[in-house]
């Protein structure tokens, strides 16, 4: 076995996982679709005490279009988002995305939720999260529910704003704009890896908002001149984002692919 | 813990270490060792057996996740003989060291039940979550192709 000992929890409700997470004071990992916790308690990156597997609460498991934005619950799988219909036109950016996380078999388990909460800098699914300003919505043993905005949800390198007796129970993505374009890309050494620059883009007649992962220790959106001056604030953005030389790529060619494919992904999108 | 799961059309229960994954149990617990264990972290795609119809690696699996489910892995897969897409493999030399081989054949069945006429193009992007270290991907292409035909 190559995880260290703990003790496995396969709550039914949304209520009980709340209880027993809050009741393990910060000793206690959500396991939902596992892609990104499995490799950690594999490696034994973490040792938590106890292990709750969200995957069996049927109230956590659906997606559903309310106030303007498609919300999908903590229980529900990325190749479920993908087969879901109309994704490709109501949020077309994560349509574009879905296919560049990890593999099939990976997305047959993988939740978007889970994603969201592992937080690594160069997922997709946060990317465009913070990309088109939606929320996260998070669920403690008192109050109400906390609703966070992605730009603030992500604070670092796998760390968020959910407090260690949250549960996250929902995602929610605001539904295409009329006259958007939304465009995604990523350059990684194999399909499927970790990317080193991912970039999303949501396009709006002269101005651009561009999100990009791989780079700094979150995902960073800022919004540009589509057209006239689009060069010039790319550049400007690439050494902002602050890049550092690692083991897959220096910090020039992450600058280089933010200039070179960022040009590329946004006026291509623009009509001539 | 107690896990109760169908393997192969088989139910079976097994006493079990929380911690243990899925593959360990059908490897060490259930003496299934077809299916091989690469990298234990997802990546490499050895590990592939289909959960409730789906491909997915198992050693990302825990094994209490399989509670009730069905699982089938390489030893299952052919009713009696060979399945197409095993005799594909065979027949176009689609393995060299054989170690990803499992892995490969789980995961082309579900590509062509997905897809059941597809292109190169399609193959090499649904095989993208499992390596071949032996490089002998043109032949495996090669097998999911003709498989395909006969599936």
């Amino acid at each position: 076995m190559k995880p260290a000992a703990f003790d496995y929890a396969r709550p039914a409700t949304r209520r009980e996982a709340i209880e027993l997470l809050a009741g393990a004071q910060g000793e206690a990992r959500v396991l939902a679709g596992g892609q990104s916790l499995m490799a950690v308690l594999n490696m034994r990156l973490a040792e938590p005490a106890l292990v709750i597997d969200i995957t069996g609460i049927d109230e956590l498991h659906y997606i559903e279009e309310r106030d303007g934005a498609l919300c999908v619950g903590a229980a529900t799988r990325q190749a479920e988002l993908a087969a879901h219909p109309g994704l490709a036109e109501r949020v077309p950016l994560v349509a574009q995305a879905l296919p560049w996380v990890g593999h099939f078999q990976t997305r047959n388990r993988g939740t978007v939720c889970g994603s969201v909460a592992h937080a690594d800098p160069s997922a997709e699914l946060p990317l465009c999260l913070a990309t088109l300003g939606g929320e996260v919505v998070l669920e403690g043993r008192r109050g109400r529910p906390r609703v966070v905005p992605a730009a603030s949800f992500f604070q670092g390198v796998l760390t968020t704003d959910r407090a260690p007796g949250e549960l996250i129970t929902e995602v929610r993505f605001p539904l295409a704009q009329a006259q958007t374009q939304y465009r995604f890309t990523e350059v990684a050494m194999r399909h499927g890896d970790f990317a080193i620059v991912a970039l999303a883009a949501a396009i709006r007649g002269e101005q651009v908002d561009l999100g990009v992962g791989g780079v700094a220790d979150r995902p960073v959106v800022r919004t540009l001149p589509a057209g006239d001056g689009l060069d010039e604030a790319l550049n400007e953005f690439a050494w902002a984002l602050g890049a550092e030389d690692d083991a897959h790529a220096t910090a020039a060619y992450r600058r280089t692919l933010v200039r070179e494919l960022g040009r590329q992904l946004i006026t291509e999108a623009r009509p001539c | 813990m107690n896990v109760s799961l169908t393997v192969n059309g088989q139910a079976v229960t097994r006493d079990v270490d929380p911690r243990t994954t899925l593959v360990e149990l059908l490897r060490n617990h259930l003496s299934l060792t077809g299916t091989h264990v690469g990298c234990d972290t997802g990546q490499c795609g050895a590990c592939t057996v289909h959960l409730d119809g789906r491909a997915v690696k198992a050693c990302s699996v825990l094994a209490g996740q399989a509670q009730g489910a069905q699982v089938t892995t390489i030893e299952g897969l052919a009713d009696g003989g060979l399945h197409p897409m095993q005799s594909a493999f065979r027949e176009c030399h689609g393995l060299q060291c054989g170690f990803c081989t499992p892995g490969m054949v789980m995961a082309a069945v579900d590509l062509v039940k997905r897809h059941p006429d597809p292109d190169e193009a399609t193959i090499r992007d649904g095989l993208e979550g499992n390596y071949c270290r032996c490089t002998g991907y043109h032949n495996i292409v090669r097998a999911v192709r003709r498989a395909a035909e006969q599936m």
